[in-house]
């Protein structure tokens, strides 16, 4: 009987003020809520490309018949086949894979980091932040390769509905399917590929913050949990756009 | 500048960072895992592959959220402000696929 009551009161406590009812600081708790907002924004987009997706046909014939064509939406695998250095090799989805795995190693070095930072590990933080900050640039640099190559398309072409052949693609025309397909890539990669680029400038400004000592004045190393919140974020979403995009 | 108070560096809390690598481990052989499906599993069986990719996703996305961004630790509260707007991709997701349908019917 006691114990319940007890329990009611702290309850009652816990939400009347004065203490933090969710155990987070302002900072990470509006992190967490900006996340979410950007979760919707994101889901909506892939989620319109699984609409737009499934208003088109689909190819239906065995995959080693698969031509690029407008009458139906393209099979990934055949369009993100390419490896930097090997041209004209067939190498499904390699480099997108590749790029996904750096991601993935950028937010553990990132964990690493948070970790140290909690342990006031000035210098720590500082070589972890910057393995964090290389894998993002070099997922930029791989992303900036795979946009250049899409834009610029195969050696064969395609032919469009009007009967000329066409290489790569832009936001109305491209060779590999409907106009949607490459508006839909531009569009997903682009804001996802724009958030890795804020998030190497945070992690950036961060990193600086740590060099300079001026965590170490302030005490602690919150700055570099919430800008890490934000890098997991990206590459959360990386691997919902590498299955959604890529795999499916 | 002056350092008056020397900074008391704690040592390296080895059991965190183990648990950090195995998370590393599961995302990789759930990664690679699913470039075997993507060539082993044949295209006309569009469901299953849809099925398994979707299913390992939800697997990478909880390890991610549960371990990377520390929301597994952190109070029901917060976990529960942050997983059940998510209902509204789902509700989306939902009506956006039949929408598709209907268009496809439409034009097809």
């Amino acid at each position: 009987m006691s114990s319940t009551a007890i329990e009611i009161e702290e309850k009652k406590d816990l939400w009347g003020g004065g203490v933090s009812p969710m155990n987070v600081s302002y900072g990470k708790l509006m992190m967490w809520f900006f996340l979410l907002s950007d979760a919707f924004t994101f889901s909506a987009l892939l989620i319109t490309y699984g609409l737009i997706r499934f208003s088109h046909p689909a190819f239906d014939g065995a995959i080693d018949d698969f031509v690029f064509s407008q009458e139906y939406w393209p099979v990934p695998e055949v369009v993100f086949e390419a490896v930097p250095f090997l041209h004209g090799v067939h190498l499904p989805l390699i480099f997108v894979g590749l790029m996904t795995f750096v991601l993935i190693l950028s937010s553990v070095t990132m964990v690493l980091a948070v970790e140290a930072g909690e342990r006031m590990d000035r210098k720590g933080v500082e070589k972890w932040m910057l393995w964090t900050l290389l894998g993002g640039i070099a997922f930029l640099s791989c992303q900036a390769w795979e946009w250049s190559h899409f834009i610029t398309g195969t050696d064969m072409g395609s032919r469009l509905l009007d009967g000329s052949i066409f290489h790569g693609a832009n936001l109305t025309m491209n060779e590999y399917g409907p106009p949607n397909f490459a508006a839909l890539f531009f569009f997903i990669t682009g804001f996802h590929g724009f958030h890795v680029f804020s998030g190497v400038m945070l992690n950036f400004m961060v990193f600086f913050q740590a060099v300079t000592g001026k965590l170490e004045r302030t005490g602690h190393y919150e700055m570099i949990e919430k800008v890490g919140l934000y890098w997991h974020f990206v590459d959360l979403v990386w691997v919902f756009v590498f299955t959604f995009f890529y795999l499916v | 500048m002056q350092q008056n108070t020397p900074i008391d560096v704690k040592s390296i809390d080895k059991d965190k960072v183990k648990m950090f690598l195995r998370v590393t481990l599961y995302l990789f052989v759930i990664t690679v895992f699913e470039f075997a499906i993507a060539f082993t599993v044949p295209h006309e069986y569009k469901w299953v592959r849809i099925f398994i990719f979707v299913a390992l996703t939800i697997v990478k996305a909880y390890y991610i959220m549960s371990e990377f961004m520390h929301l597994g630790h952190e109070k029901g509260a917060l976990k529960m402000s942050i997983l059940f707007p998510l209902l509204f991709v789902a509700f989306l997701l939902f009506i956006l696929l039949f929408q598709a349908d209907a268009i496809f019917q439409a034009v097809y």
